[in-house]
């Protein structure tokens, strides 16, 4: 397990954790990696994992009936997916390798019972993931703006 | 004298009311609506101009329009300028053909800091048509390479077809000295770049302090503007183009007034303190 912690300590999203929380947190994780086009996961299943990316590109995308839509990349020192958190625990898009992509795979039902054991621990966790959601809400807002549409008026 | 030119923070015109005659020598479609336009002033004298400078091109018979420099400043006797179609006046800018004449007032307002970078990291940041006023400022910085240090250019559009100047962004990210970020906010799979707002370039790129020069919606650059100063940078260090609907260009009319300021006079680039409040009044 020394070997996920010290591929924790390096991503961003770990950063300042208590080594003791990383030791347990690392007790969920498995080393993965997908080849380029490999979908990591599909809009609907089952969401009971999580990724810290450790390398490569992961394009989330919605089948919008005229075609795949990509609305959003993640790279390196992201985190992927956060489905696991909220019941009824399902992916919300297809996520697909648009690179090979190394990364931590948590175990998720693994990781809810050390959190729902250890409160503080777990507060902690959500904090730093509720942190990546509104960043990634912030940027969706900013997408969903259509900012460089054309104005409505001009001369 | 580029230089002095570069440094002065307005342009000296004779009478920056009298519309002077320009030829179009080149009318180049970039992307769906958006127009560079290569001039040639009639009377052939030179043109100069330093980055971040507008002018007001005249459609004759039709109307005036505020429109940024987007050619090489080098370029003393051409003028690059790119029009987005977004009224009459601009769309008939977009028309023009070899050989027709326009008509020119300026360069007028404030240029991007190129020398006061010298010597630090240079972050540039685009959102959509805002490249077109960044690129004379990229085409010094690169013309002066070995005056700057790290260069990073950010940019972020709607989608792949919606990229500007994509030859010259594809160019320049083949350079060994110079990084070049896209994003879109959405594409199709066949796209491999980013997808996301241009925000999310700014912790990955290579710059991570030094000079930012900020420009696209005003919306796009007020989050822009928060990351950098939660990435580190110094407020006085970013600086942003402003977008009025500028009508004299000397700070006469008020048409481009934002509180206290002119955009046209005082701007249109701005150090992040100087509107930093303005920034956050609705409606100004």
């Amino acid at each position: 397990m020394e070997g996920i912690e010290k591929l924790l300590k390096e991503h961003p999203f770990f950063e300042g954790i208590d080594a003791a929380d990383l030791a347990t947190i690392a007790g969920c994780g498995a080393n993965v990696r997908f080849e380029v086009g490999e979908f990591i996961c599909r809009e609907g299943e089952e969401a009971n994992c999580f990724y810290a990316i450790r390398a490569g590109r992961v394009a989330l995308e919605l089948s919008a009936g005229n075609g795949d839509i990509v609305i959003q990349t993640l790279d390196q020192n992201d985190i992927f997916g956060w489905s696991w958190l909220i019941p009824p625990y399902r992916w919300a898009f297809d996520a697909r390798a648009v690179e090979v992509v190394r990364a931590v795979r948590f175990d998720c039902s693994c990781l809810r019972a050390k959190c729902d054991g250890d409160p503080r621990m777990g507060y902690d966790f959500m904090k730093r993931f509720a942190k990546v959601i509104v960043d990634r809400l912030e940027a969706m807002r900013l997408q969903i703006l259509d900012m460089y549409g054309k104005p409505t008026v001009g001369v | 004298m580029e230089s002095q030119l570069l440094e002065s923070e307005q342009t000296s015109l004779a009478d920056p009311m009298a519309t002077r005659p320009f030829r179009v020598a080149k009318n180049q479609r970039e992307i769906d609506g958006t127009h560079t336009i290569e001039l040639r002033p009639a009377d052939g004298d030179g043109f100069r101009f330093a980055p971040g400078q507008f002018t007001m091109m005249y459609a004759f018979g039709i109307g005036e329009v505020p429109i940024s420099i987007s050619g090489d400043p080098a370029r003393a006797g051409t003028l690059e300028q790119t029009i987005r179609s977004v009224g009459a006046v601009s769309a008939a800018l977009c028309k023009v053909r070899r050989d027709d004449t326009v008509g020119i007032r300026g360069p007028f307002g404030t240029p991007w800091p190129v020398v006061p970078a010298v010597g630090n990291d240079v972050m540039l940041i685009a959102g959509g048509i805002g490249l077109a006023p960044l690129r004379p400022a990229i085409y010094h910085l690169l013309r002066n390479r070995a005056r700057y240090g790290k260069i990073s250019i950010l940019y972020g559009t709607r989608q792949p077809a919606d990229i500007l100047f994509r030859s010259e962004l594809e160019s320049w990210r083949g350079r060994f000295d110079l990084e070049v970020l896209v994003t879109v906010d959405s594409a199709g799979r066949d796209w491999r770049a980013p997808v996301g707002p241009v925000t999310t370039l700014i912790p990955r790129a290579a710059v991570r302090e030094g000079i930012a020069m900020v420009c696209g919606p005003e919306i796009m650059m007020r989050f822009t503007v928060q990351t950098l100063l939660d990435r580190g940078f110094d407020a006085d260090q970013i600086f942003l183009s402003m977008e009025r609907n500028m009508k004299c260009g000397i700070g006469f009319c008020g048409h481009c007034q934002m509180g206290p300021a002119f955009v046209c006079k005082d701007g249109p680039v701005f150090a992040y303190p100087d509107i930093e409040k303005l920034m956050r009044v609705r409606g100004i």
